[in-house]
């Protein structure tokens, strides 16, 4: 029955999203009273989609092997927690959670946006339901959650191993909120276009959602890059991977967006091109699904590997974007530019960000979309790795992160004062920095020790905004810029140092040998046979020693029953001054088992920065939503619009 | 803003439409293809391994008869499960023919032993260096050889039950 009540609830919901799209038609051609329940109608749908997802939840936690997707993706014998995550770890599910996150949006929408005009809000409802129409028909006629299996089978196919990690269990959710928050900013634009006001209003209106989906992209990506980190055992951060990238573009473009739009709240100016930006982020959002669903990208990533299911996402993708940019095309010409502004000014400050993060957004776009037009054209096969993606994007981000530190230092419309002159410690610091790396590390390659440099440099000039008054006086969403901008130098002071002083080390011992990596002595007690709740594993048992510091390390190989799969669990010890890692292999004839270890320094300065990026974002985020609160300007309440 | 810069994104997403569907449509091929293919095999000649079997060298494989030459050994895995569809193969009248790679001749004849021997002939490869200079990274792997000595076609891994239609017609094209 739960299952059923659950398809029933999607059916409804996407129901009500068809009457939406005609309300928003009326809405358009002006007659507001009968659009006026697409508010309640918007929440309707939002409160049937999580009911869905709900019943989804207690079919996978129930155990409920008559339902096919439980059957294929659970097994009894599983972690409780692995079971409801099991709910979003494979394709159909993860479509119903991208649905649900898409009409509770579009019910929040309803809900709380007061500040845009009455006709734009109503067809950027329109928008949501359209999009959310997709997605409705996409889970009901090819992929649905909630198909019955009969006879029901007394056990489940099991999960993926390598998703059986709480990381993982949190890392999809996060992702697609951010990607479903982009929706909204995405559907507000089409709304403006479409009633052609685009003011700084819509810009306030749709700020919240960029930060807030931005933030939660920042804590995807970071959380991601620690799980590829110690799961993979690869020892990497980041591989330039087809579905890291696929999530790498929207944060770009969703960053871009976020400084240009506070262009166009503040000055009403950088309109089209904020428009184009809320609807590149979302197009990215839908790219990044379409590239891990239809898995037409060799990757680790790529997981549902069906044409038919591709064939509809692109469908939709084709139809949704190209919508828009038509929309674009048509509109775009009618946007009155706003205020003007000169060479040297926050705005061209801006704009250049913009610019930078858009040239690094299409450098990774190539690089990821490359071999297939290679092979299209040409039939020859290639890949593009790291080498590319290192030289070309990673001087744009140093030079990027060298302007991070002057834009929020410039003044609106025109910069007057002499902000060279308050970068001098800064600059100093950056400058010691490479004098300091010069003489100690001398054949340090030149992209970390550009990173130490540039780190040293914006550790300093990102705080510059709070200096110089009285910084409790200063908004939150200035600490917030402050904190993410800090956050970038930590990153990067964590990247360079990753790069310079890694040690690395493979070997093959005999349990009483002893080796070396880094300032480390590393002796291999023994290797034992152990087991957990659904698989079992050889545990190496490593004694770490650095001076009179001890640590014991024990990472695993794990072997999975259901299905059968073999994981590498690396042994992880972080200390101040960065993380020992270590990974067992296989054994060979003789007893002698391979080692893999290395010594990184500082390297959790990485998601440190990560963290701290998001951290500013967050604060940013209840800095704003504060100020809406409390200085809601009476003329932009549709409330009262309602009544004069 | 111009009218071409405003229908540049438009451009821009019909060209990524139109490679995106290409590709749904062709999927991509996992297969790895050797770059032997079409070559004759490196000249070679194996000593015997087990006093019953003759060695194998290059010159064996140019008779005019197509060949099915198996690299494998004793000490692998899945060379045991292979084995059984290699007594298939040769039961369709396929000439298998066998590198012993880095393996012992008592070994080699318990393996034989127990898991059946679909071998004409097997050369002992001591060092890999035949292997290598075949292409091969591993075993198993196997490759079709034809009447000329010229390889057709590389399987790496196991050749499953699944494959054995894929080795029948490429053993069939090499006649």
């Amino acid at each position: 029955m739960i299952a059923e009540a659950g398809l029933a609830a999607l059916w409804l919901a996407a129901g009500l999203a068809a009457l939406q799209f005609v309300l928003m038609i009326l809405a358009l051609r002006s007659d507001f009273e009968a659009a006026r329940a697409m508010r309640s109608i918007a929440v309707v749908q939002g409160v049937l989609t999580l009911v869905a997802f709900a019943m989804l939840l207690i079919v996978f936690a129930r155990s409920d092997m008559s339902v096919l997707l439980v059957f294929e993706n659970s097994s009894a014998v599983k972690p409780f927690i692995y079971k409801v995550a099991g709910a979003w770890g494979n394709h159909e599910g993860s479509m119903l959670m991208w649905v649900t996150i898409l009409a509770v949006a579009g019910a929040f929408v309803a809900l709380l946006a007061h500040r845009t005009s009455e006709r734009t809000l109503l067809a950027a409802l329109g928008a949501q339901a359209v999009l959310a129409l997709g997605f409705y028909a996409f889970l009901l006629i090819a992929s649905n959650p909630f198909a019955r299996l009969w006879p029901a089978p007394p056990d489940g196919q099991g999960l993926n191993p390598l998703l059986q990690d709480p990381g993982l269990a949190f890392h999809p959710p996060t992702l697609y909120l951010g990607y479903v928050g982009l929706s909204v900013a995405f559907s507000l634009a089409v709304g403006a276009l479409l009633t052609g006001e685009v003011d700084s209003r819509l810009a306030r209106a749709m700020r919240p959602w960029v930060l807030g989906a931005w933030i939660l992209l920042t804590l995807g990506i970071t959380a991601g890059s620690y799980w590829a980190y110690y799961e993979l055992g690869w020892g990497g951060y980041w591989f330039w991977d087809p579905v890291e990238n696929a999530s790498l573009m929207p944060w770009l473009a969703a960053t871009a967006l976020l400084h240009s739009i506070n262009v166009l709240a503040a000055r009403g100016a950088l309109k089209a091109w904020t428009m184009m930006l809320a609807v590149i982020a979302f197009s990215m959002s839908m790219v990044g699904t379409f590239l891990v669903r239809s898995g037409i990208l060799t990757s680790v990533h790529a997981f549902a590997i069906d044409p038919q299911r591709g064939t509809f996402l692109l469908a939709l993708l084709a139809i949704y974007v190209g919508a828009a940019f038509i929309l674009f095309a048509v509109r775009g010409a009618s946007l009155k530019e706003g205020a003007p502004f000169e060479l040297i000014s926050r705005e061209s400050g801006l704009v250049i960000n913009n610019l930078i993060l858009s040239v690094v957004l299409g450098v990774v776009f190539v690089g990821t979309l490359y071999p297939l037009f290679v092979e299209a054209v040409s039939g020859e096969k290639l890949s593009v790795g790291a080498p590319y993606f290192n030289a070309v994007a990673g001087p744009l981000a140093l030079i990027l992160a060298v302007l991070v530190g002057i834009g929020p230092l410039l003044a609106w419309r025109r910069e007057r004062r002499q902000v060279f002159k308050r970068l001098t410690i800064p600059a100093l610091l950056g400058i010691t920095a490479v004098v300091i790396t010069i003489i100690l590390w001398p054949s340090m390659h030149i992209l970390p020790r550009l990173g130490f440099t540039v780190a040293a440099y914006l550790a300093a000039a990102s705080i510059l905004p709070l200096i110089g008054r009285n910084p409790f006086r200063a908004p939150l969403a200035t600490w917030g810029m402050v904190m993410a901008h800090f956050g970038i130098a930590v990153a990067l002071l964590g990247m360079a140092a990753n790069a310079a002083f890694t040690s690395e080390r493979l070997a093959i011992a005999k349990p009483g040998d002893t080796l070396t990596v880094g300032p480390w002595l590393i002796l291999l007690q023994d290797v034992t046979p152990t087991a957990g709740k659904n698989w079992t594993a050889v545990e190496a048992e490593l004694r770490a020693t650095r001076g009179s510091a001890v640590v014991t390390l024990k990472p695993q190989t794990r072997y999975f029953s259901d299905p059968p799969t073999e994981t590498n669990e690396s042994a992880i010890q972080t200390f101040w001054n960065g993380q020992l890692y270590t990974v067992v292999g296989k054994p060979d004839a003789s007893g002698a088992w391979q080692l893999r270890l290395w010594w990184k320094p500082f390297v959790t300065l990485i998601w440190a920065g990560g963290a701290l990026i998001a951290l500013g974002g967050a604060l940013a985020l209840v800095g704003r939503l504060w100020r809406l609160a409390w200085r809601r300007r009476p003329d932009a309440d549709w409330r009262r619009e309602r009544y004069t | 803003m111009s009218r071409a810069l405003r229908f540049a994104p438009l451009t821009v997403l019909l060209l990524i439409i139109v490679a995106l569907i290409w590709r749904l449509a062709t999927p991509a091929d996992s297969n790895v293809h050797s770059t032997l293919e079409g070559k004759t095999v490196p000249a070679f000649a194996l000593a015997a391994i087990l006093p019953n079997k003759p060695p194998l060298s290059s010159a064996d494989l140019a008779n005019g008869q197509p060949h099915l030459v198996n690299v494998f050994a004793s000490w692998c895995v899945p060379c045991v499960t292979e084995v059984k569809v290699l007594q298939t193969l040769k039961g369709s009248g396929v000439r298998v023919e066998g590198i012993a790679i880095r393996d012992r001749p008592a070994d080699l004849s318990q393996f034989l032993a127990s898991n059946g021997d679909p071998y004409e002939r097997i050369g002992s490869d001591p060092q890999s260096q035949v292997q290598i200079s075949l292409g091969s990274s591993g075993v198993p792997e196997s490759f079709v050889v034809d009447g000329r000595g010229v390889i057709r076609y590389q399987h790496i891994g196991p050749i499953e039950r699944s494959d054995v239609p894929t080795i029948l017609s490429k053993l069939e094209q090499a006649k």
